[in-house]
């Protein structure tokens, strides 16, 4: 079984964001960046799959060679070898455009995405990369079984849950419950060294978004502190003051 | 060229983040001085149908077609485009539910569309611009992003935008289409809900637990609460990680993202990973015994008291306010 796992790399989820050149750019001066949380999942449950040398799983990464770290992090923590795509990411269009046409060239069974990065948190990518190979997405799943052919998945929708079947190939964005991260060890360190990793030229792309500037959320009034005792005033304030109740 | 905009049912329902997508799609309209069409698919009744004329559709399409009953994300995202291409409109308008997360890009590359993704606010459009606020960075920024693309598609974060009402008299009519094989590849088996629950995603009101309530034999305080409030129970990452709680109510960095008007977070640090889930809630209540907890920097409402104290005193309170009004 051949997969293809996508990974992008995010802000460590504890930095704080700020922007510079007039609020219009991320400033990632002092920042940790990491394989985006949900897509480790998507690696875990890949490796999982592929266990025993039934398959392989590459990895792809769309952005500039500063992110290498992050990819051969992927690597350590077994992936067979890794593509980058060497452009920055744009929007999650350029990125399912990139992925697309590597996955066109390359078949894969099966394509696995986060359910959606950190830092764009678009959920947009798998359903894209879906549509432009003509194969089926889910976006957010839960759960992933293989069965010869095909694979049955649990789709998260509100207030429950959908098992659908899929034949392969499809995409899917891996969400918690499908699989526990898992920790490079050293073998994997070592190893990741000499895993290939080969660099890929994007191909063009018509752009249709652009960012044009950030802002961060307006700051909160003052807390009003009402005493333990006093749960009715509470209750009171959120009726008449907030007017939630 | 009218806007369209997609009501996603529930069990032959409209939700009421339907209703804001609707009222949301009136204004786009608006703002261009063109109609707006509202196609729903699957089997819903003419009267629920009718509905959406409430809110400010001209043109209702039903999409009554039983190979299309069950949500698959690949066939109604070919509908959608087929009716955008027909209605000849350039915004499409789509609640960014979970279904909507599925069908939302499909349509964008059907239509070579470029994509707002979880907008909270009407799209700004001056000197040929079309630019749009997004929440980014897991709720700790917002972006304002710019659509250069001729057709564009907007889903629309819940609980975002007003429902404003804006009757039109409009009726369904039925749009016929031919769902393509090569669409229906993934075959739903099972659909199974909680019944009864409130969900999470669409709660108005949300009350979450964290760790400081030691264990999940005490989570009858939070659901209670809950029950009381008629709000959606959520909870810390540490405590369905520990299995207190199932992973679908983790809210915050890596679990869902939620803007209720209303969020009591009961025994919650307030974990940067945390509030990047919950910091777009209108009004926000933390009860900590812990006075320094990080938590009361962000909260609106607090109180400093042990839970076991609390809680069931909240409770009866809200019983007391119930019967008075
Ligand atoms: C990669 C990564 C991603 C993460 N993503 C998330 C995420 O999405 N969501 C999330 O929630 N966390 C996330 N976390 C974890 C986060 O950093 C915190 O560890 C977590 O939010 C803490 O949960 P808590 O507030 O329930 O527990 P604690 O931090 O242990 O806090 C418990 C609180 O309860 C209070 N308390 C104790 N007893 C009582 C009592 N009797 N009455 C009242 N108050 C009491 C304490 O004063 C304390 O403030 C993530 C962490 C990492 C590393
Ligand atoms: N630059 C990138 N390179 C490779 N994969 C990416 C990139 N950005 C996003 N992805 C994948 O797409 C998923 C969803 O991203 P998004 O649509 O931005 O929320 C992520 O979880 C990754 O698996």
């Amino acid at each position: 079984m051949k997969i293809l796992v996508c990974i992008s790399n995010v802000p460590d989820t504890t930095t704080k964001i700020t922007f510079t050149a007039n609020n219009t750019q991320f400033n990632p001066a002092g920042v940790q960046f990491i394989i985006n949380p949900y897509d480790e999942i998507a690696l875990a449950r890949a490796i999982e799959l592929t266990d025993g040398g039934n398959g392989s799983v590459t990895v792809i990464h769309v952005g500039e060679a500063a992110n290498e770290p992050t990819i051969r992090k992927a690597l350590a923590i077994g992936a067979t070898d890794a593509v980058r795509v060497n452009a920055p990411a744009h929007d999650a269009y350029f990125v399912a455009v990139q992925i697309a046409a590597y996955a066109r060239e390359n078949q894969f069974d099966l394509i696995l995405t986060g359910r959606e990065s950190i830092d764009y948190n678009g959920s947009k990518v798998a359903a894209m990369v879906g549509e432009l190979l003509d194969i089926p997405s889910v976006s957010i799943i839960k759960k992933l079984d293989v069965d010869g052919n095909s694979a049955t998945v649990e789709r998260e929708i509100e207030g429950g849950k959908e098992l659908l079947t899929i034949p392969f190939p499809f995409v899917a964005g891996t969400t918690e419950g499908v699989a526990e991260p898992k920790i490079p060890n050293m073998r994997g360190i070592m190893s990741a060294r000499t895993k290939p990793l080969t660099v890929v030229e994007p191909v063009t792309v018509q752009n249709n978004s652009e960012v044009l500037s950030y802002e961060t959320p307006a700051p909160r009034g003052q807390v009003k502190m009402v005493a333990a005792d006093d749960a009715a005033k509470l209750i009171y304030l959120l009726h008449t003051e907030a007017k939630v109740i | 060229m009218p806007v369209l905009v997609y009501a996603e049912n529930t069990e032959g329902k409209f939700k009421k983040s339907v209703f804001e997508a609707v009222s949301y799609a009136r204004a786009i309209a608006d703002q261009n001085n063109t109609s707006l069409t509202a196609i729903s698919i699957g089997n819903v009744d003419a009267g629920i149908l009718n509905e959406l004329a409430k809110y400010g559709a001209d043109k209702i399409l039903n999409v009554a077609n039983d190979q299309l009953k069950n949500f698959v994300n690949q066939a109604y995202a070919s509908v959608i485009a087929s009716a955008a291409k027909s209605e000849g409109s350039d915004v499409v308008v789509i609640s960014n539910s979970f279904s909507g997360r599925g069908l939302a890009p499909r349509v964008a590359v059907k239509l070579e569309a470029g994509l707002a993704d979880g907008t909270v606010a009407l799209p700004e459009q001056n000197n040929g611009k079309f630019t749009v606020k997004k929440t980014a960075f897991s709720g700790k920024a917002f972006a304002t992003i710019e659509l250069t693309s001729a057709n564009k598609i907007i889903t629309l974060t819940p609980n975002s935008y007003q429902v404003t009402e804006k009757p039109t008299g409009a009726t369904a009519q039925d749009f016929s289409v031919e769902p393509k094989e090569s669409d229906f590849r993934a075959v739903l088996k099972e659909i199974a809900k909680a019944a009864g629950k409130i969900s999470l995603p669409d709660a108005e009101i949300v009350v979450s637990g964290g760790r400081g309530l030691k264990g999940p034999e005490n989570w009858h305080l939070v659901e209670d609460l809950a029950t009381e409030l008629g709000a959606a129970t959520a909870c810390s990452k540490p405590v369905s990680d520990a299995g207190w709680r199932p992973h679908e109510e983790h809210v915050g960095q890596t679990g869902i993202a939620v803007s209720p008007n209303l969020y009591i977070a009961i025994g919650i640090s307030g974990a940067i990973q945390h509030l990047a889930g919950i910091s777009s809630s209108k009004v926000i209540v933390v009860i900590n015994k812990d006075a320094e907890a990080p938590f009361f920097k962000v909260a609106d409402y607090g109180i400093v008291g042990d839970a076991f104290d609390v809680v069931p005193k909240l409770i009866e309170a809200v019983k007391a306010f119930k019967a008075s009004v």
